[in-house]
């Protein structure tokens, strides 16, 4: 595509690229060796969490008391040994042919109606390989770490509990080999998710974030079954390889159908606009819960999603139109979110936002982008769960005080939660060489040579990525101390640290997965190969461009936050822009405007007519027969006369219409 | 012959307004009697007006029917007034609202 | 002519049973209205309904209700206070303008001539009835046999009382008796016979007791009901008047020394009795 067909006004947004159709898959389902054990990557944590949340309870009081004072070190075990795990089935899958990277397992018939049958199968490709690695991986540093932060918490057994049976309901998403399986993951991370976000349910904001982030996802859970219900009607399957396989006959308006359906889906699990509201409110929940779900892993469903269905995606242009629009509108939506939270969590979830908006609008581009949504989501999933935790720890030293404006000079108190932080930071902004640098800028030139209006928002939505993340760095580590009185920060224990300092490395070494391109070899037998567009400018002209619009955002917030004193108190006499991204963009108010207020005057319209209406009509219909039958009754005096009397009365009425007739 | 026919008539009103207006059971039936004997009298005098014996037959039926009916009616009014000890029919008005 | 004379008494002996009290002179003036009827049968050219009126009507269905009357009380008399509101009223509405249009719609028609029964009873009017009944109308005859058997069991039925206690036999009723006495001191055996002079023998007069007091048990319950009884010391007195009255100077009457005492009750008697 050049240039002058799509210029900037021009109406038309990105389009699929023809031909290229995605790969079928087809896994090899006897693979044995260690493939045998895939199950025991789920397993392991669903035993954890079965242990510590269904048979701990029930244990005697002496046994419940030492589960509770060690749990957490099944928990954590479990997430490990899955790691150890996911890293030797990597190997070997590394060993084996690129043709035969595909395999799978069959545990069992789940269920069989009729010509319909769904199997509990598992699917191990390059794609599942990578994020079995990032849920178990970085899952453990984060059981880890979470040791440290739930030290005093009273129900830690219960937390990591909660934590393994994220983890696990997370693998079966990634593991499945069909949508059946892959919905079923899906709504065990949402419930894990549900659970923990209300974990501290004694605060009412955390129930009711919670129960937020439950109904949110819940209308995006009803575009995904809805959308395997049309896979069952189509195809008569929802396994991959079947609907890959078949996807090509249906016709163009079922696949947009399935397109639009599926992105609704992704859109809940990954806050994506309109369904972003509940992913800011989510950070009530533990910050360890922020950086595993609501950063790393969960929020990343939509991709992995989008990702997995490339081969409905591929032939649905409409439907890749949606994500990128949706995608766009959302990068742009959580970096404005981001540049007004003075909470520092609500701040990076935001960004968090923002960044899996690149993602999307990396796997809306279709085959050329989903190699870089991946890689995007491997590098912030490190760089992002860095910095949260990074975050949790400054939490931790500050008295769980969450709002940037009482922070600032923690630099020197907390050395190495500065230092990690600030890989985090260099990684999520594009400093040249680190992770997230090699990640956004290819993600940014896919979307230049996609389409040029779609890729100067991206590039837009870069500089302002530098400018609060920047604000964000400055408010809590630089600057003077606008502490609480009775605040002393101090460095986070090592089991704390240790996570921090794993993942800073990560994220600065992330960026060696695109070394020789390896990720894109690698996932090109899921994702479909496509020869790669010229973008507009060269690479390297672009990478400056970026580098420099990156550069202006930093510095601005250099200028605006760093060489000004920072107000104790958010001040009030700020711009209509300022105000509205405080207020989440509205989008509580959107959402009540459009959808909370609206459906509960049509509930109560419908509960008055109901009553009036309705049960006035049977209630006044009744009541009326009853009143007459009460007078009318009275007819029935038990006097033989009288009703003797009315016949005679009823014969006079029939002589006389006789007579009329007759004579008349 | 129209002279019958009103007789009958008027015998037939009489015996309506009885029944509507007397109490005692039997008296009730007296003039149910009343009233089956004027139809007969309108049955006969018909069967003489056309010259046919189709209406006495009629009368005839009419006569045995009410035997029956009188044999049954008395019996119903005497076990009544046996378990109640009264023969009036306003008395047995438990069958209402 | 009959017709004239027994038309006005058939409405008035049927308007009387609206207004008669007593159901036994309703009865009668039903019977005087049947008996007209069956007179004007006889004048309508039907002589088998004329006997048949007579028989069965007359003599059975009325001889019926005056025998139900008298099992359930012949003096039991309707009250003249019509105790449902406006029954009487509408009654008497209703049941005129019933008449009235009857006898206005009746009177509209022309009945045409008359065609008379002459022809229909050439051989006699029973035979002719009875060529009809048993052919075209032998099925509803059979039906009416059937219903008339219906009834008559019916009727058995409901004027059937179960016997609820065995019956009594002589011994026990002896054993009844004795236990009478032991426990209320009831008299065991017969009540005196009335009383039985040389002059006179009546069951109206008491036996006197062994003290001149007259036995109150001697004489028939419904004989002191009714106020008959005679008091034999009365008698006694009847007799020195009939004596005097034909001029008998012989002696005082004897038992004249125990007129004037008291009658005593009947407990006195039973323990004058058991002394």
């Amino acid at each position: 595509m050049n240039l002058l067909s799509h210029s900037v006004l021009a109406a038309g947004l990105p389009m699929a690229e023809e031909g290229g159709h995605a790969p079928v898959v087809a896994p090899d389902m006897g693979a044995g060796g260690v493939f045998d054990l895939l199950w025991l990557v789920i397993a392991l944590p669903a035993l954890g969490a079965v242990l510590l949340l269904g048979v701990a309870p029930f244990l005697p009081t002496s046994l419940r008391a030492a589960a509770d004072k060690h749990g957490h070190l099944l928990g954590t075990a479990m997430a490990a040994l899955s790691f150890v795990l996911s890293l030797v089935l990597f190997f070997a899958l590394l060993g084996r042919d690129a043709e035969s990277r595909q395999v799978g397992q069959h545990l069992w018939t789940w269920f069989e109606t009729g010509s319909l049958t769904v199997g509990m199968d598992l699917l191990y490709d390059q794609l599942s390989a990578l994020f079995l690695l990032l849920i178990t991986g970085v899952g453990s540093l984060i059981h880890l770490y979470a040791i440290g932060y739930m030290e005093h918490d009273p129900r830690r057994r219960r937390f990591f509990g909660y934590l393994n049976l994220f983890v696990a309901a997370m693998l079966v998403l990634v593991m499945s080999a069909n949508f059946v399986g892959l919905f079923l993951g899906w709504e065990g991370v949402g419930l894990a998710s549900y659970l923990l976000i209300g974990f501290w349910q004694h605060k009412p904001s955390a129930a009711a974030a919670a129960k937020k982030a439950f109904v949110i996802n819940r209308v995006g859970d009803i575009g995904l079954s809805l959308a395997i219900a049309l896979m069952f009607a189509t195809f008569g399957t929802a396994d991959f390889g079947g609907v890959s396989e078949l996807a090509g006959e249906a016709s163009q308006s079922t696949l947009n159908a399935l397109g639009l359906l599926l992105l609704l889906g992704a859109c809940g699990k990954s806050a994506q606009v309109p369904l972003q509201a509940w992913l800011l409110d989510a950070m009530e929940g533990p910050t360890p819960v922020s950086a595993l779900i609501h950063a790393a892993t969960m929020v990343t469903a939509g991709v992995y999603l989008v990702v997995r269905s490339n081969f409905i995606y591929d032939l649905t242009p409409v439907a890749q139109t949606a994500v990128v629009v949706v995608a766009t509108v959302t990068l742009l939506w959580g970096a404005i979110l981001g540049c007004a939270k003075d909470d520092i969590k609500k701040a990076l979830a935001g960004s968090t936002m923002s960044q899996i908006g690149y993602m999307m609008l990396a796997a809306g581009l279709g085959p050329v982008g989903y190699p870089f949504a991946i890689f995007h989501l491997l590098t912030h999933g490190f760089f992002k769960a860095n910095m949260f935790l990074g975050a949790g720890s400054v939490m931790h030293g500050m008295n769980d005080d969450v709002d940037m404006r009482h922070y600032g000079a923690l630099r020197k108190a907390m050395p190495v939660t500065f230092l990690t932080f600030a890989m985090g930071y260099l990684a999520i902004i594009g400093f040249p060489g680190f992770s997230g640098f090699w990640s956004k800028d290819r993600i940014i030139e896919t979307a230049l040579a996609d389409n040029l209006l779609v890729g100067v928002l991206a590039l837009v939505g870069a500089g302002i990525t530098g400018f609060y993340m920047t604000r964000l760095m400055l408010m809590t580590f630089f600057t003077s101390k606008r502490w609480e009185p009775d605040v002393h920060p101090h460095e986070s224990p090592k089991v704390m640290t240790v996570p921090l300092i794993v993942l800073a490395a990560l994220s600065v070494l992330g960026g060696i997965l695109l070394f020789n391109d390896w990720i894109v070899t690698w996932l090109e037998p899921v994702t479909g190969q496509v020869e790669h567009h010229e973008p507009p400018l060269p690479a390297l002209v672009i990478t400056l461009i970026i580098t420099a619009v990156v550069a202006l955002g930093v510095a601005a917030a250099w200028f605006l936050v760093g060489r000004r004193e920072v107000p104790r108190e958010a001040p009030q006499d700020v711009s209509f822009a300022t105000r509205a991204a405080r207020a989440d963009l509205y989008g509580d108010a959107i959402n009540d405007a459009v959808v909370v207020r609206p459906g509960a005057e049509l509930v109560g319209g419908l509960t008055t007519f109901d009553r009036v209406g309705v049960d006035g009509a049977v209630e006044g219909g009744s009541a009326a027969v009853a009143g007459l039958s009460t007078t009318m009754r009275r007819v029935q005096n038990g006097f033989v006369r009288s009703y003797a009397l009315s016949l005679l009365g009823g014969a006079l009425l029939v002589v006389l219409a006789l007579l009329a007739v007759n004579l008349g | 012959m129209t002279q019958y026919i009103v007789l009958s008539a008027i015998l037939f009103t009489i015996g309506c307004v009885g029944v509507l207006t007397r109490r005692n059971a039997i008296v009730v039936f007296m003039c149910i009697e009343l009233m089956l004997n004027a139809c007969n009298l309108a049955f006969v005098a018909f069967a003489r007006q056309h010259g046919n014996l189709d209406g006495q037959i009629t009368a005839f039926f009419v006569m045995v029917v009410a035997a029956a009916e009188v044999v049954i009616g008395l019996a119903i009014i005497m076990t009544i007034f046996r378990t109640r000890r009264s023969a009036s029919v306003d008395d047995a008005s438990l069958l209402k609202y | 002519m009959t017709f004239w004379i027994l038309a006005p008494i058939m409405v008035a002996a049927a308007l009387g049973i609206l207004f008669v009290r007593k159901a036994v002179h309703a009865a009668l003036l039903l019977a005087v209205v049947m008996i007209s009827l069956a007179f004007l049968y006889a004048v309508l050219d039907a002589p088998f309904l004329f006997a048949v009126q007579i028989i069965v009507y007359t003599g059975a269905i009325l001889m019926l209700f005056l025998f139900v009357m008298m099992l359930i009380g012949v003096d039991a008399t309707d009250s003249v206070v019509e105790t449902i509101r406006g029954q009487r009223v509408m009654a008497v509405v209703l049941g005129l303008l019933f008449g009235v249009v009857l006898v206005l719609g009746i009177s509209q028609v022309t009945l045409g001539a008359v065609v008379g029964l002459d022809e229909a009873n050439a051989g006699g009017n029973v035979p002719a009835i009875a060529n009809i009944l048993f052919s075209r109308y032998v099925f509803a005859f059979e039906a009416t046999s059937a219903l008339l058997i219906t009834a008559a069991l019916g009727a058995m039925v409901l004027a059937h009382r179960e016997r609820l206690t065995p019956r009594s036999t002589q011994a026990d009723l002896a054993a009844q008796r004795l236990r009478d006495y032991a426990e209320h001191g009831k008299h065991l055996g017969p009540l005196p016979s009335p009383g039985v002079y040389a002059r006179h023998n009546a069951v109206d007069t008491p036996a006197l007791l062994p003290d001149g007091t007259a036995a109150e048990s001697s004489v028939s319950r419904v004989l002191a009901a009714r106020g008959t009884v005679r008091s034999a010391p009365a008698l006694a007195d009847d007799i020195d008047d009939v004596r005097r009255q034909i001029g008998d100077p012989a002696t005082m009457p004897e038992t004249s020394g125990k007129a004037g005492a008291p009658a005593t009750t009947e407990e006195d008697v039973e323990k004058g009795v058991d002394k």
